[in-house]
């Protein structure tokens, strides 16, 4: 599959126009592709006179993380083979630009899969370790920085050999979650999981009001390795957040129906269909959404117990339809998605009362415990509940809304997820995330020019001592 | 950095002390706006808006250019870039209105009135795009107006001159496609400022806040033409048809 996004960082040298997956501010940058940590220490060298440089994957971050107007994008593109395998120990060593469909698909018929997965294949191992990434069993198993067992990171003063059990100086978890600050990741050691069979065994229960959703979500979590829910956000009144949980396993050998034990690791998953052209704006307003949402409720059932799903049906389900963020019109969208303590919990419930108050339509949403965080001080899962909604842009009123709940996240201890935001007012930054400085402080030495940035930094002002 | 809802965090305003520029300053203070150049002729004017602007916690810095001055334009932008970081909106407010009058102005007026509105307007827009280039992002923002859409017979320079700077910035605005730097044209109407002041309203006619909420609005949803009020899209749209000779006798 070749994706606009793809394309856009194959591209070897030459201005080219970028944006993340939400498809909003688009900045021109030099695209470089180098093919080794040589390379990609050269690169460095020479990115201070050109206006500075982040590293980019697969450009799944859906705002500006990746993207680095008017100097120096460095793809990892070509930094994407694998270089050894272990199986005694389930350990893969990988270039950072490799995706995990690639390794899924190599891996996953041998019996293992990745430890953590994002609701996407089409991000690369960089991209991953840069967000810290969580995925459905983070209650559970936490982010995918522990998996890792040690990364080769070039950064402006030459290449390092970091480990999380290894990380006096703090290296380690300052690019852990650090979104490309601490310079490009070129190859990563990660520890896979065993898996029986290439399926999942699922159980689904809808709940009709967000109450029952997180009661219920907090009674059976523990069951599960694998727990989310998915939220009506147009549901109103007695009806507000009312949802669909699941709650998934790998399926066992003995779980597969007959037809399927012949070949319990078959993983070919294809992309079903392609969004071509951008939608004209428009198409996903208020009504349209709320019939989706309709529609998609009423064909959930009450309950259903032991159904078995493909890897792929489970955890990628958008990801049959390729470029389908082109749905979203010439304007893009955004994902919202932040987290709050458990004491804040209320936020949940008033974030989606302030946005269902603004008319602003959403798609479903996703609503998550998370377990305890990683020790990464900019990495975003923390204990508690995080929710995640894909808005249009051109709502009225959206940029007020959403920074109204901004002070309401904030003030509960919670913040917001940096691999998604692209309109965070940047007075915040250093409230969601109180590690901040000393994060810049481990970047400064990995970094003493200041010669990593990105559109985010800038605009959030990260690497100032005092944003602006 | 522009963000997704096309806010900018600073912004170079040309013809600061315009009424319309101000009310657009302190729109957008509201949302992202942190830093400003500000710019104007008159020093004394110049500093009565910086006070204003420094009041709204935003971060300011000014320098007295005068636009027909076209030699002074690079150290300009060169400066402007340097206080700022990245320019992420440049906003082109300066205007002038030839006297009220029956006579309309002679041959020197004319071409001031030109160098003014459009020439001088037009170098500074080329010198700021090819900064927004090298930038990789940014926007121009270019006051124009529905005088430019169809010239009237009374201030027909002013008109004229609004037209060309009008047709520049949507030539401008082609040729940035794929730099990440773009044009966002505004066509305002009748507004009350000081450049309309003691002069008959015309149909339609607003107030610089109702612009600045337009001006927003139009960069939350990256739209290259704004109408001000939008209804005048449509009313100008009917107008382009109207027979020369009725539209001749249209009063003022
Ligand atoms: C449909 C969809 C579903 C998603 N679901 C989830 C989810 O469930 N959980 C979750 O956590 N995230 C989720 N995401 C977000 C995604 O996982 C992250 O944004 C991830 O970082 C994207 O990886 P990428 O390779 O595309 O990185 P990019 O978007 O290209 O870059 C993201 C950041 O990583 C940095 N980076 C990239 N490569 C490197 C490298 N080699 N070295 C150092 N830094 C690097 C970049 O500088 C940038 O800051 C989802 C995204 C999409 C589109
Ligand atoms: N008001 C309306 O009805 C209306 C309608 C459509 C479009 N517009 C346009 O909107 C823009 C702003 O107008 P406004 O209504 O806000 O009027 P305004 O308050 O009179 O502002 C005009 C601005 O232009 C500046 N200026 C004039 N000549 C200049 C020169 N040679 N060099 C530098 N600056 C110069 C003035 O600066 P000084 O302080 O130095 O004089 C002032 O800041 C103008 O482009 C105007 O044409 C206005």
């Amino acid at each position: 599959m070749s994706t606009a996004a793809d394309l856009d960082m194959r591209v070897p040298s030459g201005t080219t126009l970028l944006n993340g997956w939400g498809r909003t501010a688009p900045s021109a940058a030099h695209v470089v592709a180098p093919a080794s940590a040589g390379e990609v220490a050269a690169v460095l060298s020479g990115a201070g006179k050109a206006g500075g440089a982040v590293p980019r994957g697969l450009g799944r971050s859906y705002g500006d993380a990746a993207q680095c107007a008017g100097g120096v994008v460095i793809s990892s593109g070509r930094l994407d083979r694998v270089l050894g395998w272990d199986p005694d120990s389930g350990t893969l060593r990988a270039g950072a630009g490799a995706s995990l469909d690639a390794l899924m698909r190599q891996f996953v018929p041998r019996g293992w899969f990745v430890p953590v997965t994002p609701g996407t294949r089409h991000v690369s191992l960089g991209g991953a370790v840069a967000a810290d990434i969580h995925g459905k069993n983070h209650h559970g198993d936490g982010s995918f920085g522990r998996y890792v067992q040690s990364l080769t990171l070039v950064s402006p003063t030459g290449a390092h050999r970091l480990s999380p059990g290894d990380d006096d100086a703090g290296s380690y978890w300052a690019t852990v979650g650090g979104m490309g600050m601490t310079g490009l990741v070129t190859d990563v050691s990660l520890r896979l999981i065993a898996i029986e069979t290439a399926y999942m065994r699922v159980d689904t229960e809808r709940a009709d009001n967000l109450d029952e959703v997180m009661s219920r979500m907090t009674d059976s979590d523990a069951d599960f390795r694998y727990s989310v829910a998915w939220i009506d956000c147009l549901a109103k009144g007695a009806r507000l957040g009312r949802g669909v949980l699941t709650g998934a396993e790998h399926a066992q050998l003995a779980d597969l129906p007959a037809r399927l034990r012949g070949q319990p690791h078959a993983f070919a998953p294809r992309q079903r269909l392609d969004v071509p052209f951008t939608a004209p704006g428009g198409l996903l307003n208020p009504l349209t959404v709320a019939a989706f949402n309709e529609l998609w409720f009423r064909k959930a059932p009450r309950r259903r117990q032991g159904e078995i799903l493909s890897l792929a049906a489970f955890f990628h389900p958008l990801d049959g339809v390729g470029s389908w963020n082109r749905l979203y019109g010439r304007r893009g969208f955004l994902q919202y998605q932040f987290v709050v303590p458990h004491a804040g919990s209320e936020v949940v419930r008033r974030a989606l009362e302030a946005l269902g108050a603004a008319g602003v339509p959403s798609f479903l949403a996703v609503l998550k415990r998370f377990g305890p965080r990683d020790p990464a001080p900019l990495s975003f899962p923390i204990e508690g509940w995080t929710l995640a909604l894909d808005i249009p842009v051109g709502a009225r009123r959206l940029g007020a809304v959403l920074d109204d709940v901004d002070e309401m996240v904030a003030a509960a201890g919670g913040r917001v997820y940096l691999a998604k935001d692209a309109r965070l007012r940047p007075e915040l930054l250093p409230v969601m995330y109180p590690e901040l400085d000393h994060w810049r402080a481990r970047c400064r030495v990995l970094d003493p020019e200041g010669i990593m940035t990105s559109d985010l930094g800038r605009r959030l002002g990260w690497l100032e001592a005092n944003p602006a | 950095m522009n963000d997704a809802l096309g806010m900018p965090q600073t912004a170079v305003v040309v013809g600061a002390t315009s009424d319309i520029a101000r009310s657009i300053v302190r729109e957008l203070a509201g949302r992202r706006l942190s830093k400003v150049v500000l710019t104007g002729r008159d020093e004394a004017r110049l500093d009565a808006v910086d006070e204003e602007v420094a009041a709204l916690g935003i971060a300011t810095h000014t320098k007295v250019l005068d636009v027909t001055d076209v030699a002074a334009h690079s150290a300009f932008v060169k400066r402007a870039a340097d206080a700022l970081g990245q320019v992420d909106l440049v906003v082109m407010a300066v205007g002038a209105l030839e006297p009220d009058g029956p006579e309309p102005p002679g041959p020197v007026e004319t071409a001031e009135l030109f160098a003014t509105n459009c020439t001088g307007p037009a170098a500074l827009l080329t010198a700021f795009a090819k900064l927004l280039c090298d930038q990789g992002q940014g926007r121009l923002l270019v006051l124009s107006s529905v005088a430019a859409v169809r010239v009237r017979r009374v201030n027909y320079p002013y008109g004229a001159s609004k037209a060309g700077l009008d047709a520049f910035a949507q030539g401008l605005s082609m040729g940035l496609e794929g730099t990440g730097a773009s044009v966002v044209i505004v066509r305002p109407g009748w507004v009350a400022t000081r450049l309309t002041e003691g002069r008959a309203p015309a149909p339609f006619a607003t107030t610089p806040d109702a612009v600045a909420r337009d001006v927003a609005a139009a960069l939350e949803r990256g739209t290259s033409v704004v109408w001000s009020p939008p209804v005048l899209r449509f009313v100008f749209g009917a107008l382009q048809f109207l027979p020369r000779a009725l539209w001749r006798r249209l009063p003022s």
